[in-house]
């Protein structure tokens, strides 16, 4: 069981009855937010589909699963059936709701860029993140320990752990750290906001984790690649997690031609990371999904993480951050700084 | 027991194989470490397929095509420079030695810059010696 009191108990108490309006006026069809899981620290996404069912939504710091992901599919599944080819007016289809804070709300942004989504079909409720806490050194925290309860304050979470022991944790200190260090934790595009405007974030040290790994040389960053990416098992939660992975066949599924072995040695456990990360240059938003879902704690998003950086230092582009902008890699300029010239070891990095 | 590097050059149809090809009839020499592989154009270039290079063993790629705002098809040079380059920092960022990678733009007249540029590229690989990182044994 999970208790929030301060100011995400407000927002959570504001976003049901927002939800339950909508639902009840027939503005939208079904609305996509997180609900309580099996584990108190665990929420689960849900679709809310009667303003009765609203009151299952739930808002913490726990919610590490980007909502983004759902939403072409939901919307999918409202359309009625139709015959190929046949024409059908986007404003007459059911509209979804959603809840979105900053990363979310750029994916979603993103998938209009990449016409997955129809914005006129989405109604956003933006709320500005505080900071999620990551499940890996929750988890750890727990020491093995199964949380009964969990009551998270403002900044403090109180767990009750099974025979009646409690201890006290400091909110921030277990936020994650793409949070920490997130340069916009409040709704790039949404219908309405509820809740506080977003709180300081060190965005100094944005690139800290990257620069890092940059300072090694080339042998060193090899064998960190390997030692941190070789114990993936190939289970593509990281794939699933993602609200930018939404192609039919993904690369690893291809078989003529194979891309990527099947198998979790060590050569194609990196080569499917490498690409995987190379797939969302200029889409990622440093959400943490993949991250937050990996069984076995790979640090995956740090590849992504270096081509934002990467991004931002070439092209001055951020992800996600209106909705006209073209895709980075869909476009072009004449003056793009030239490959041919920036070779070797001339660059920054 | 004489290692020699072995150099996969994905060439883009229009300039820099015709500039192969100048190179070839002009008698220029350049090291026989290079095996071209025709390509309707560098935009044609997937991570995938330099990727797929050096699991299969490939110790260096060099990809080449017209120079920018000379592409037969336009734009797929411009498009290729932006997905390369940042390929090609998040290789170096993983940890694949700089110089394994190369890329450049060579026209169909420039066969001297093509045979100054193979023997570049291979011996800057030579120096650095077999891939092993990302090779794939089987």
């Amino acid at each position: 069981m999970l208790e929030v009191t301060g100011q995400h108990r407000e927002c959570q108490e504001q976003l049901r009855k927002r939800a339950r309006d909508l639902l009840a006026s027939g503005e939208i069809a079904a609305f996509i937010g997180y609900g309580n899981g099996s584990l108190p620290w665990v929420p689960r996404p849900i679709v809310v589909r009667s303003p009765e069912e609203a009151d299952r939504l739930v808002w913490n710091s726990f919610l590490t699963l980007n909502l983004a992901n759902y939403l072409p599919g939901v919307l999918k599944e409202l359309e009625p059936p139709r015959r190929r080819g046949e024409q059908v007016d986007p404003s007459t289809l059911p509209r979804v709701g959603i809840v979105a804070t900053g990363c979310w709300s750029r994916n979603i942004v993103i998938q209009v860029q990449e016409n997955q989504v129809d914005r006129s079909r989405v109604h956003i409720i933006g709320i500005s993140s505080r900071g999620m806490i990551s499940r890996h050194s929750f988890k750890q925290a727990l020491g093995g320990k199964e949380a009964l309860k969990i009551v998270e304050n403002d900044h403090e979470i109180e767990v009750t752990l099974s025979h009646g022991e409690t201890m006290v944790l400091s909110r921030w200190e277990y936020v994650r750290p793409n949070c920490k260090t997130c340069i916009h934790p409040g709704p790039v595009v949404s219908d309405e906001t509820i809740g506080p405007p977003p709180g300081r974030r060190l965005v100094d040290e944005r690139f800290r984790e990257i620069e890092e790994v940059e300072a090694k040389d080339s042998q060193g960053r090899w064998e960190w690649f390997e030692e941190a990416f070789k114990d993936c098992i190939r289970c593509y939660a990281c794939r699933n997690a993602c609200p930018l992975c939404y192609c039919p066949t993904c690369f690893v599924d291809d078989s003529r031609p194979q891309w990527v072995g099947k198998s979790i040695e060590t050569p194609d456990a990196l080569t499917f990371h490498i690409l995987r990360a190379y797939h969302c240059a200029g889409r990622c938003t440093d959400c943490g999904a993949c991250e937050s879902v990996c069984p076995v704690g790979i640090p995956m998003r740090l590849l992504t993480k270096k081509l934002i950086k990467e991004a931002q230092m070439l092209f001055d582009w951020e992800p996600g951050m209106s909705l006209e902008e073209a895709p980075l890699l869909g476009s072009f300029s004449p003056d793009d700084p030239d490959i041919a010239i920036l070779k070797g070891g001339e660059k920054g990095t | 027991m004489n290692w020699e590097p072995k150099i996969i050059a994905f060439l883009c149809n229009w300039c820099s194989y015709a500039g192969a090809d100048l190179a070839g009839v002009s008698r220029l020499q350049y090291p026989p470490n290079i095996r071209i592989i025709k390509v309707p154009c560098s935009g044609r270039i997937s991570p995938n397929i330099i990727l797929d290079a050096f699991l299969k063993g490939a110790d260096g790629v060099w990809v080449s095509g017209c120079h920018p705002g000379d592409c037969h098809y336009i734009s797929g040079n411009l498009y290729a420079r932006r997905r390369l380059v940042l390929f090609e920092r998040l290789m170096e960022f993983v940890g694949l030695e700089p110089g394994r990678l190369e890329f450049s733009w060579i026209s169909a007249s420039e066969g001297e810059q093509f045979a100054a540029k193979a023997k570049e590229v291979t011996e800057r690989i030579r120096v650095l010696g077999p891939n092993t990182r990302l090779r794939k044994v089987f």
